[in-house]
């Protein structure tokens, strides 16, 4: 494999403290050289003048949909998008169809994104079998078939004493348990935060309590065993303040909030938008800042997407029938930028250590840097560029969001995965 | 387009809406509209021969989604009235693909080339759904908890109607305000035609911020009975079992149902509305539902002339001269 040269980018890779020009060679699918100007000597040379070049994006929360619902997505369209969005590493969720809760369907999911080539697919086991919070699966399995955390993501491990077990079961495997931090009952028949808006639309509110109450359980469950919990998706200002506290205390607590999150709140749900209908729900101004915050100061370790692909058809419903989700990979880094980077909150250094080195670290992943030896997973970014959001130019066959029509900044140029471009 | 003139004979009202979704959306002058133009029409039904051909030609489906028996019949009747065609459909969506079913559905009518859609449906949202994809006018006539725009409508005119005014009346709305789309309707309706509303409740059936609308809360029900000049009763769902908002009904009588005693420490002159059904016992007394201050059969009867204003409206019928005497 001929050597590729990145010259004159702006090189933005927080892991090695490097924000300004550099040259990045490419040897052999790894990273072999970081110099303010390395010469070409033979090397394939990508101008990157006027781009930012930093370690690729590592997505730490994807809905794949397969086995089981293809029409929603599959293995390639999710890789094609998440190259498209700059995601080199996807994480992939394991509510599958059957669900991802032994080893047949983790070789599966490797077996096909090896075939299909793109971006670099981790997948995510289940905590219990069939996801159904009843008993555990078989974790050693899972994570000797190549799992990087288990999750029973889109469902809560509601089962405290269950929850107990599993936290303490997986300290043998030094990997997150994710939580999908959700009181099962006090959400039951919610489609939307619950205030004002679902107050004014008649719909049934899903209150911030619903996700702090087993923030706080599990943190409590942390401190008990001495496990180390991921809290997906971030919502709600209460559970951040949390967070904050238990990290104080040192306790193995991370977690992730979403770009809708930051960027979002439910006034988006405005006249019933479905695609601005998730779970957890868009909530009010004060979570939004309260997860900014959080950002800012390191207790948000990382930006997840919670890529959640639909059809069409199943998005045109009424709210209530629609299903929770949004389209996330390609968005991403636009609205990050548009809603944080651009007005000041956070500065292009951190960004790039909330998409791809932080979650490169809590996945266990050698990514997520630029370090000389690393794999050659880089992304080049257009910081400047402008684009409207059109869904229905998306890759994923997920052609929803409640980002449609807006004008973001910041555009992928290129994703390189092990020093290839696997879109040309 | 139709055009009126308000009593004063300063103000112009126009008609420009395609739908009648719910009374968030409508300015007080197109309610005042609405009202102005249900007094020209309550007039027809009180005639031997019940009809006038303002809508002869069109097409008008009822499309139920949910049971209603009431609602249903007065917009039937009220098409007949007006000469309109008229057709029933009710179905029960699977839950699984209501969205699917409903815009099917909705396609197929299309296809057929009706002029009026007046659609009920459990779900909050599934009129707008509709008005969003078809050319046909959509009349909400309730959806889920969210609005039931023509029910607040005939509320406002009985009121307007006994009171002979709206403005700086203090209505009390008393009951399950949560899952309440007439709760929600009347708010909007009331507090922009100048009412004071008061929500009276337990907190259970009080939904959150909702002071945000301009309305006042209590818990307190002879709060409420003090100050309101109409008292409007809401019916407890008995079907809402999956939560438990009260105890029971009898201890929701016992705290809020209205009867004869309690009706002493109200305004000699208030007036008791009801959408319907009562449950007798629970919410109201019979002695007050039939007693004196009762206007809950007025409602009904004027239900009838707002819903023929409603479909008249939306279907943008030529002008005819509409009395100012509302």
């Amino acid at each position: 494999m001929a050597k590729t040269l990145i010259k004159n980018g702006h090189v933005v890779d927080p892991a090695n403290k490097r924000d300004g020009r550099f040259d990045v060679l490419i040897d052999r699918g790894k990273i072999a050289d970081v110099q303010p100007s390395i010469a070409a000597n033979g090397a394939k040379a990508i101008d990157a003048a006027g781009l930012v070049v930093a370690p690729g994006f590592v997505d730490l929360h994807t809905h794949l949909r397969e086995p089981g619902r293809e029409d929603k997505e599959t293995v390639e369209t999710g890789c094609r998008a998440a190259l498209r969005g700059g995601f080199t590493t996807i994480c992939a969720m394991p509510n599958t169809t059957p669900a991802m809760d032994h080893r047949g369907i983790v070789d599966f999911l490797k077996r096909e994104a090896e075939r299909i080539g793109l971006a670099d697919v981790r997948p995510i086991g289940a905590i219990t079998k069939g996801r159904e919070g009843k008993e555990l699966t078989d974790f050693a399995e899972l994570f000797d078939a190549g799992c990087i955390a288990l999750s029973d993501d889109g469902s809560a491990v509601a089962d405290g004493f269950l929850m107990r077990r599993a936290l303490e079961y997986a300290k043998i495997f030094d990997r997150p348990l994710i939580q999908h931090a959700e009181d099962p009952l006090l959400s039951a028949g919610g489609v939307m935060h619950e205030g004002l808006v679902s107050t004014t639309l008649g719909l049934r509110g899903i209150p911030g309590a619903s996700e702090s109450v087993l923030v706080a359980r599990d943190i409590a469950l942390c401190e008990l065993t001495g496990g180390w919990v991921h809290f997906a998706h971030l919502s709600s200002a209460k559970s951040v303040e949390m967070i904050r506290q238990a990290k104080q205390r040192g306790l193995q607590v991370t977690c992730e909030a979403t770009p809708h999150h930051l960027a979002l709140t439910h006034e988006a749900v405005g006249e019933f938008d479905t695609s601005a209908k998730v779970n957890p729900p868009l909530r009010a101004e004060t979570d939004r800042q309260a997860l900014i915050e959080g950002l800012r100061d390191g207790t948000i370790d990382c930006i997840a997407t919670d890529h959640a692909p639909h059809t069409e058809w199943e998005k045109a419903a009424d709210f209530d029938a629609a299903p929770f989700g949004i389209s996330g990979l390609e968005t991403a880094l636009g609205v990050c930028v548009q809603a944080l980077v651009v007005p000041g909150l956070l500065s292009w250094s951190q960004l790039v250590e909330k998409l791809s080195m932080n979650p490169a670290r809590i996945a266990g992943l050698t990514g997520g840097t630029l370090s000389v030896g690393a794999p050659a997973d880089v992304v080049l970014l257009d910081p400047k560029r402008q684009w409207s959001v059109d869904p229905k130019q998306f890759i994923s066959k997920g052609r929803h969001s409640p980002f449609a029509g807006q004008t973001l900044t910041g555009a992928v140029v290129n994703a390189l995965v092990r020093g290839m471009d696997p879109a040309q | 387009m139709t055009t009126t003139t308000t009593a004063n004979g300063t103000q112009t009202a126009q008609w420009i809406k395609k739908d009648l979704l719910g009374l968030q959306s409508l300015t007080a002058e197109e309610i005042r509209l609405v009202l102005q133009t249900a007094a020209s029409f309550r007039e027809i039904s009180l005639r031997p021969i019940k009809k006038v051909p303002a809508l002869r030609g069109k097409t008008i489906v009822n499309l139920f989604f949910e049971p209603s028996t009431r609602t249903r019949t007065s917009f039937e009747l009220a098409a007949k009235r007006l000469s309109a065609d008229i057709v029933n459909i009710s179905t029960q969506g699977s839950s699984l693909s209501k969205g699917e079913t409903v815009l099917d559905t909705v396609r197929n009518l299309e296809a057929l080339k009706v002029d009026v859609l007046v659609i009920r449906h459990a779900a909050a949202g599934v009129p707008h759904l509709i008005a969003r994809q078809s050319q046909a006018s959509v009349i909400n006539a309730g959806d889920g908890a969210h609005e039931h725009p023509t029910q607040a409508l005939l509320d406002l005119f009985t009121i307007q109607e006994k009171k002979g005014r709206i403005e700086g009346l203090t209505v009390a709305i008393i009951g399950d305000i949560a899952h309440s789309r007439v709760a929600r309707s009347n708010i909007w309706g009331l507090t922009k035609l100048g009412a004071r509303v008061i929500l009276c409740g337990p907190p259970t059936l009080i939904p959150t911020q909702i002071e945000a609308l301009g309305v006042k809360v209590t818990h307190r029900l002879e709060e409420a009975l003090a100050q309101a000049d109409v008292l409007m009763l809401l019916r407890i769902q008995h079907e809402r079992q999956e939560a438990v908002l009260v105890p029971s009904l009898r201890e929701f009588r016992l705290r809020y149902g209205i009867d004869r005693e309690r009706l002493k420490s109200a305004k000699p002159d208030v007036l008791i509305m009801h959408p319907g059904p009562v449950n007798r016992g629970v919410e109201l007394d019979s002695a007050v539902a039939d007693g004196p201050y009762s206007v809950i059969l007025d409602q009904v009867t004027n239900g009838l002339a707002v819903r023929m204003a409603a479909l008249y409206l939306v279907s943008g019928a030529p002008k005819v001269e509409v009395e100012e005497n509302a």
